[in-house]
C-alpha cells in the first residue's frame, strides 16, 4: 500500500513538472509577443520592461528562464505584481485559499450528500412518477447557471425578502473568515454552498442513478435476491457500492477544479474573495504574475484531487488493488 | 403418498411488452419430492430459469404476471407476502446461478458475502457465521478455507467460485436448492466435480435439487425426474428411467438424438434437431414444436392431448403405434 502512494507521488511530480513546463512556453514563449512587456502591464514605462526582461531572464535561453521563473513561484516566492505595483503575488493566492476551500468543501459535502440521497430513491422508485419528478428537477438543477441562481438567491435573501423571518439572518456579502467567527462564517456561506451545490447534485443524482439501474441488471444482485437480503440492502450494500467508481471518478475532477478556481462565478457573484475571483481580477487587468501563480495552484488541486481519487479506487474495488 | 415439497401448478409467466402482453410460459406443472433431483431440460429460451426465477419470486414484478399455483410444504408462494417470501429465500429454497463469474458481488470478499446471508436468516454472532462460512468452505471441497474466505471472487477461478457459491446457496441448510445450468460456464473436468459436489450435497443436507439444464449428459448423470420444456411449455415430464428408454415426444428423441455414441462406429454427423425454437410471442398455434419435428402431421396445428401414463406424460399428437413407425431408426437405442 505504501509503495503504492509512493509510486503514484512520484507520478503526481512527473505530472506537476510537464504542467508547469507547459503554462511557462505558454506565457513566456509563446512567439510573436514580448513577455516583459505583457508582465509590465498597459502602458508600462520602458524602464519597467527593460528591468522585467533583465529579472525574468529573457535574454538568456529557454531553460534558465524556466529555472527562474520556478524559483521565484516556490523558492523565494518574490513573484510581484506589476499592475498593482510592488504587490507579492504568492501570499496574495495563498490569502484567497481558506475563502475558496470553505466554499468549495462544504459545498461538496451537501453534493455528495445530495446527489447520493436523490440517486439512490430514485433509483430504488424507478419508472414511478417518484423516480421522473426528481430527474426532472434535477435536470432544472443543472440548467440553471450559477451566476444566474446566485443573483436570484440575492435578490432574495438580500432585497426582497431580506426583511422577513426566512432570510433576515443572512449576513452581507462577503467572506468571514472560520477562525474568527465560526457562527459568521456558517451564515455566510449557507447560500453560496446552496447555489454552487445546486448543479452537481443534479449531475450526480443522475450519473448514480443511471449506475445503479445498470448495477440491477448484473447477475450478483440477483444472487443477493435469493439469499433473501431485504431491498434496501440489497440497494446499499451492493447495487450503491458496486456502482462508486464512477462517482468518485467525477467528484475527484469537479472538486479539483472547483478549489483551482473554476468557482470563479459563485466566488464573484457572492463577494468571496477567494482564488477564483483573484484570477477574474487578474484576468481583468492583465496581470500575467497572478494568472500564472492561480494557473499553477489550479493544475496543482486537479493532479491532488485526482491522486487521491486513484488512492481511493484501490479503497473502493479490490480488483483495482495491485 | 406425501405431499411433495414443491407443487408447481399450471405455472405461467407472462411480459408486459411494447407490444402488449406475451405468454413466455404456460402451463407449466411438476413435483419435486424431498430429496429428489428433477431436471428441467431444454433449449435457451424454453423458459427454463424463467419458470424456476418465477417461483422463487426473482422475476422483475414490473413488467412480469406470474399465474398458477406454486406451493412449497404446503405453503402457496405466489401471493406471499414480499417479507415472508424473502424469509424464505436462501434459507429454505437456495438458489445457484449460471455464471460464477458474474454471480459474486465482486467487492466483497467470499467469506463476507457467506456471512451475509448467515446472518440474514439467523441471530448469531459474526464471529459463529464466520467460522461456519470457513467450514461451508471447506464441505464443498475448497482446499485453505479460511485462507479463501478472505480472497475476492476476482482471486478465484471459475471453478471455485462456482464452490463458493453453492456453499453460499447451501450455508443455511435449504430442503430445496435451484441450480440454474451450475456447469455450463465450466471446464469439463470442473463440471463432473461440480455434479459430484451437488450429488454430495443431496446425502449430507438432504437438500433436493431442481437442475436446470440443456445438457442430457448431466440429466442421465443426476435426474431422478426429468420434464423437458419447449417454447414455453412442459411437452414431456417423468422418471428419468423412463423418459430415457422410451421417451414420447419427438423432441426429446432429438434431445436424447444429439448425445454422442459412446461404443459402435462414430457417426459422420450427430444427429440435431433442425430449424430453430420460435420466439417468445410467436409460437405457432397447436404443438409448438410441429414445424422442427419429423413426425409432422396435419392435426398437429391443433392442441395436442396429453399421452402417456400419470406417471410418465407428454404433449403429442401420436399415437403409441404411430411413434413406433415414426421415431428414426438411428434414434433408438440398441
Amino acid at each position: 500500500m505504501i509503495a503504492t502512494i509512493l509510486q503514484r507521488l512520484i507520478q503526481m511530480a512527473f505530472v506537476m513538472f510537464g504542467i508547469s513546463v507547459l503554462v511557462f512556453l505558454i506565457f513566456f514563449a509563446t512567439p510573436g509577443s514580448d513577455p516583459a512587456a505583457r508582465i509590465a502591464g498597459r502602458n508600462a514605462a520602458p524602464e519597467t520592461v527593460a528591468q522585467i526582461r533583465h529579472d525574468f531572464g529573457f535574454d538568456r535561453p529557454l531553460p534558465v528562464q524556466y529555472a527562474l521563473l520556478m524559483k521565484r513561484l516556490f523558492i523565494t516566492r518574490d513573484l510581484t505584481s506589476f499592475v498593482n505595483r510592488g504587490q507579492k503575488v504568492i501570499p496574495q493566492v495563498l490569502d484567497a485559499m481558506p475563502a475558496t476551500l470553505s466554499l468549495v468543501i462544504g459545498a461538496a459535502v451537501l453534493w455528495v450528500i445530495g446527489g447520493i440521497a436523490v440517486g439512490l430513491t430514485a433509483a430504488a422508485m424507478r419508472d414511478s412518477w417518484v423516480d421522473r419528478g426528481l430527474m426532472i428537477v434535477a435536470l432544472i438543477g443543472i440548467s440553471m447557471p450559477v451566476f444566474w441562481l446566485g443573483e436570484v438567491m440575492n435578490l432574495l435573501s438580500q432585497s426582497r425578502f431580506h426583511d422577513t423571518w426566512l432570510f433576515s439572518w443572512v449576513p452581507g456579502l462577503g467572506y468571514v473568515p472560520l477562525t474568527e467567527d465560526p457562527v459568521g462564517w456558517a451564515k455566510a456561506l449557507v447560500i453560496p454552498w446552496l447555489t454552487l451545490a445546486v448543479l452537481y447534485i443534479g449531475i450526480y443524482a443522475r450519473v448514480l442513478r443511471a449506475n445503479v439501474i445498470e448495477a440491477y441488471s448484473e447477475d450478483f444482485i440477483r444472487t443477493a435476491r435469493a439469499k433473501g437480503l431485504s431491498e434496501g440492502r440489497v440497494l446499499i450494500r451492493h447495487a450503491f457500492r458496486t456502482s462508486l467508481l464512477p462517482f468518485v471518478t467525477m467528484f475527484g475532477l469537479d472538486f479539483g477544479a472547483l478549489v483551482g478556481g473554476a468557482a470563479l462565478l459563485t466566488e464573484v457573484v457572492f463577494g468571496i474573495n477567494g482564488v477564483g475571483r483573484l484570477t477574474y481580477q487578474s484576468l481583468q487587468n492583465l496581470d500575467l504574475p497572478v494568472i500564472l501563480a492561480t494557473v499553477m495552484y489550479a493544475s496543482f488541486f486537479v493532479v491532488a484531487a485526482n491522486a487521491v481519487v486513484d488512492l481511493l479506487y484501490a479503497a473502493i474495488d479490490p480488483r483495482m488493488r495491485a | 403418498m406425501t405431499a411433495p415439497l414443491l407443487d408447481v401448478r399450471n405455472l405461467s409467466v407472462r411480459f408486459a411488452t411494447e407490444g402488449g402482453p406475451v405468454t413466455a410460459v404456460q402451463d407449466v406443472s411438476f413435483t419435486v419430492a424431498a430429496g429428489e433431483i428433477v431436471s428441467v431440460v431444454g433449449e435457451s429460451g424454453s423458459g427454463k430459469s424463467l419458470s424456476l426465477l418465477s417461483v422463487l419470486g426473482l422475476h422483475d414484478p414490473r413488467n412480469t404476471t406470474v399465474g398458477g399455483a406454486v406451493t412449497f410444504r404446503g405453503q402457496s408462494l405466489l401471493d406471499l407476502p414480499a417479507r415472508q417470501m424473502r424469509a424464505l429465500r436462501g434459507r429454505d429454497i437456495a438458489f445457484i446461478s449460471q455464471d460464477p463469474m458474474t454471480a459474486l458481488t465482486p467487492v466483497y470478499s467470499i467469506g463476507d458475502q457467506i456471512t451475509e446471508q448467515i446472518r440474514a436468516h439467523e441471530a448469531v454472532s459474526a464471529k459463529a457465521a464466520r467460522a461456519r462460512a470457513v467450514q461451508l468452505l471447506a464441505d464443498v471441497g475448497i482446499f485453505a478455507p479460511a485462507d479463501t474466505a478472505k480472497r475476492y471472487p476476482h482471486q478465484l477461478s471459475g471453478g471455485m467460485r462456482q464452490r463458493a457459491v453453492i456453499a453460499m446457496a447451501v450455508s443455511c441448510n435449504p430442503a430445496l436448492l435451484i441450480a440454474d445450468e451450475p456447469t455450463t460456464a465450466l471446464d469439463t473436468t470442473v463440471q463432473a466435480q461440480v455434479l459430484d459436489l451437488l450429488r454430495k450435497l443431496r446425502t449430507d443436507f438432504g437438500s433436493a435439487i431442481v437442475l436446470i439444464t440443456h445438457d442430457m449428459g448431466v440429466v442421465a448423470e443426476m435426474a431422478d425426474k426429468v420434464v423437458v420444456m419447449y417454447a414455453g411449455r412442459v411437452v414431456e415430464s417423468g422418471p428419468a428411467a423412463a423418459v430415457f428408454n422410451d421417451p414420447l415426444h419427438p423432441y426429446t428423441w432429438g434431445l436424447l438424438g444429439s448425445i454422442p455414441p459412446l461404443t459402435g462406429a462414430r457417426p459422420r454427423r450427430l444427429p440435431s434437431i433442425p430449424g430453430a425454437p420460435p420466439m417468445v410471442g410467436r409460437v405457432p398455434a397447436g404443438c409448438a414444436f410441429a414445424p422442427r419435428c419429423p413426425a409432422r402431421m396435419p392435426i398437429c396445428s391443433t392442441e395436442p392431448p396429453r399421452i402417456g401414463t400419470a406417471d410418465h406424460l407428454a404433449l403429442c399428437h401420436l399415437s403409441a403405434e404411430q411413434r413406433i413407425t415414426a421415431r428414426p431408426p438411428a434414434l433408438v437405442p440398441a
